[in-house]
């Protein structure tokens, strides 16, 4: 696959599953609050594809995207978000915590900005051990108000450390815009002030924002100094969480998202590829995700016992 | 041989020493490690030893330096992050309780977090509300950490390499006061298991646990208590999750008598979860006298006659063991005078 091939497979695998959620929530075989990424996947597929296998991932909460577009395993996936052991954190994750360390998809936290420094010590590992590569922390414009936002933006600048910070901005936090919640929309410019080199994606561009963290990965991998900051704006289409759109409440409206609805990656970068060959990676995705309900639906939940395990690592 | 005399501060610095020297994953970090001071001098030598990529002073930024050791373990290393007081743990508790506590079990065993937490819990020179909290309970409640509180030079070098090695978070709580005790601890490097109390002097007539800096002050009551004849046996339980149950059953059901000492507070505290496990686990009609001492329900003052107040004391655990075992009588006044450690120290640390 060429590039545009890949990320169109990437958005559209992403954009399916969490479509497929949705069909299927209703009936309640998932029993978890879901985040869905729809409308946003250019920037978890931008990022992951620009990544190695073995660079690493420290996402949110809203994490089926991360996962996806990292290569994260999809029945592991999908048999977690209904429970079954055989998910990829046998039942005791849930949709917020999707992980798959063989691809550098190492999860995501409820705890607003918590993985921020996860990304940091990762990355300080690497540098003390002369390992030339790149980890990338994932978050929202919400985070950015906590403090340990901060804290590492001021460590990893000192400690100049080979990560990659990438504000997935949608403007919203829950119900709240950010303006209600922050002075000025200027995310960058506090990163900046840190000596950080940011870059800022306004437009949802898939191309840009792999190309963004392309540039700072290969600049890590040649052991120039980091950290770098991108910062990708974005729109969530759906509600903070659950399965439905949320226009009729009021609290921001369908004009304000016409833009970005226009702008769908999906018909956006599919329209990048010839016809014949989107229909064949279609196809394939379809094929991949039924497969993994199919296999999330016949496995097993856990046994009892394992309420138990895992509390402790021996 | 004669057995080699260090205090424990030193075997905590020779545990470190030790560990950094086999396992080059492990790293020492935290505000002051590399300063002239080297935190009561635990971490003193290592930085000319290892260099500053392994031993390093850190921002002033608790939670996201707790977030870099969760981070730093999911990716292979081994980190040991240093609090001068326990008090500026509360910095870090999101990090611990949210993150590295539930990574095990959360992503179903696929990760997990070695991690060890030193913090150190002051006392006396008027360290107050803040610099003198004992706040293990906390990290006691929550299922992944793991908590221990060695009393002695010995079993802190043993617990410290147990910690490192340990696949888990483990809180390490030390006491400003025991970092001047002297004791034998021998130069190999070698482990204190987990989840094993240690009986530090035998008796027959009540048991005494005295959990970290407390179990030295019941060790001095079980002296006071000599010349009244009574013989208690005093019992330091190293590890307070993992828990010694059984260690601490047999005593109790020898002497029939316990007293739980903590440096800390006592509701929903670590006496109240020892008496609440003893209870349980006794037999219909067993019957054991039970009683638990620690601070005041109050902030710590600093002004001394205050202070001297807030804590048990050799003297008032000694009282309180001598009226356990002579219903209810206090007609007896312990000779006491000021331990060293209290009555020389001098701060400003």
């Amino acid at each position: 696959m060429n590039l545009e091939e890949k990320l169109y497979a990437s958005i559209y695998r992403i954009r399916r599953v969490e479509e497929v959620v949705c069909d299927v929530y209703p009936s309640d075989k998932i029993r978890s609050p879901v985040h869905l990424s729809i409308g946003q996947e250019a920037v978890s597929a931008g990022v992951c594809e620009a990544l190695l296998p073995e660079e690493a991932v420290y996402g949110t909460y809203r994490s089926h995207a991360t996962y996806l577009a990292k290569g994260g395993d999809i029945r592991k996936m999908i048999a977690e978000l209904y429970g079954k052991d055989a998910g990829c954190c046998r039942g005791k994750g849930g949709s917020m915590h999707l992980i798959d360390p063989a691809v550098g998809a190492l999860g995501g936290s409820a705890i607003v900005a918590t993985n921020i420094p996860h990304a940091a010590g990762h990355a300080y590992a690497d540098k003390i051990r002369g390992r030339k590569r790149a980890t990338v922390a994932m978050f929202g414009d919400g985070a950015v108000e906590e403090g340990v936002f901060y804290e590492t933006l001021n460590f990893a600048a000192l400690k100049k450390l080979p990560m990659i910070f990438v504000c997935e901005n949608n403007s919203y936090a829950i119900h709240s815009p950010l303006l209600t919640r922050q002075p000025l929309d200027n995310i960058s410019a506090r990163a900046a002030v840190f000596g950080i080199p940011t870059e800022i994606i306004d437009d949802g561009d898939v191309f840009k924002i792999y190309d963004a963290v392309k540039r700072a990965a290969t600049a890590i991998r040649e052991g120039k100094p980091g950290p770098f900051f991108i910062e990708c704006k974005i729109y969530r289409w759906m509600e903070h969480v659950g399965i439905g759109e949320d226009w009729k409440f009021g609290y921001r409206t369908r004009d304000e998202a016409e833009a970005w609805l226009e702008k769908d990656p999906v018909k956006v970068c599919g329209a990048l590829i010839d016809e014949k060959r989107r229909a064949e990676i279609e196809k394939e995705i379809e094929e991949e995700i039924r497969d993994a309900f199919a296999f999330a639906e016949s496995t097993p939940f856990p046994d009892l016992k394992e309420l138990y395990t895992d509390v402790y690592k021996n | 041989m004669a057995e080699r005399i260090i205090s424990y501060a030193q075997a905590i610095q020779e545990a470190t020493a030790q560990e950094m020297e086999r396992d080059e994953s492990v790293f020492v970090y935290g505000l002051g490690v590399d300063d002239f001071k080297g935190i009561y001098g635990t971490t003193k030598g290592l930085l000319e030893k290892f260099g500053p990529d392994r031993l390093f002073d850190t921002p002033l930024s608790e939670d996201a330096m707790t977030g870099l050791a969760i981070g730093a373990a999911l990716n292979g290393m081994r980190p040991v992050h240093v609090h001068i007081r326990m008090d500026f743990l509360l910095l870090t508790v999101n990090q611990l309780f949210n993150i590295a506590a539930k990574t095990s079990y959360m992503y179903g065993g696929s990760l997990n977090v070695p991690i060890v937490i030193r913090s150190i819990i002051g006392k006396s020179w008027g360290q107050g509300a803040q610099h003198s909290q004992g706040l293990h309970s906390l990290f006691m409640h929550i299922p992944g950490l793991k908590v221990v509180a060695p009393s002695t030079p010995h079993d802190a070098k043993g617990c410290l390499i147990q910690a490192i090695r340990d696949n888990n978070p483990v809180m390490f709580v030390e006491h400003r006061l025991l970092h001047l005790f002297h004791g034998h601890v021998p130069e190999e490097s070698y482990t204190t298991p987990f989840g094993k109390a240690r009986i530090l002097a035998p008796g027959s007539d009540i048991t005494l646990v005295g959990i970290s800096y407390m179990a030295a002050d019941c060790l001095r009551a079980k002296h006071l208590l000599d010349e009244t004849g009574i013989k208690a046996e005093v019992i330091d339980p190293i590890s307070l999750v993992p828990f010694d149950w059984d260690a601490i059953m047999a005593s109790v059901r020898k002497t029939k008598r316990l007293i739980v000492v903590d440096t800390a507070w006592l509701c929903c505290g670590a006496t109240a979860e020892i008496i609440s496990g003893v209870v349980e686990r006794l037999n219909p009609g067993e019957h054991i006298e039970m009683k638990r001492m620690g601070f005041a329900p109050t902030s710590c003052p600093p002004t001394k006659v205050l202070e001297d107040a807030f804590y048990p004391d050799p003297a008032s655990i000694a009282l309180a063991a001598y009226a356990m075992c002579n219903g209810g009588k206090t007609d007896w006044t312990p000779t006491y005078k000021e331990e060293k450690e209290i009555a020389e120290f001098r701060g400003p640390f």
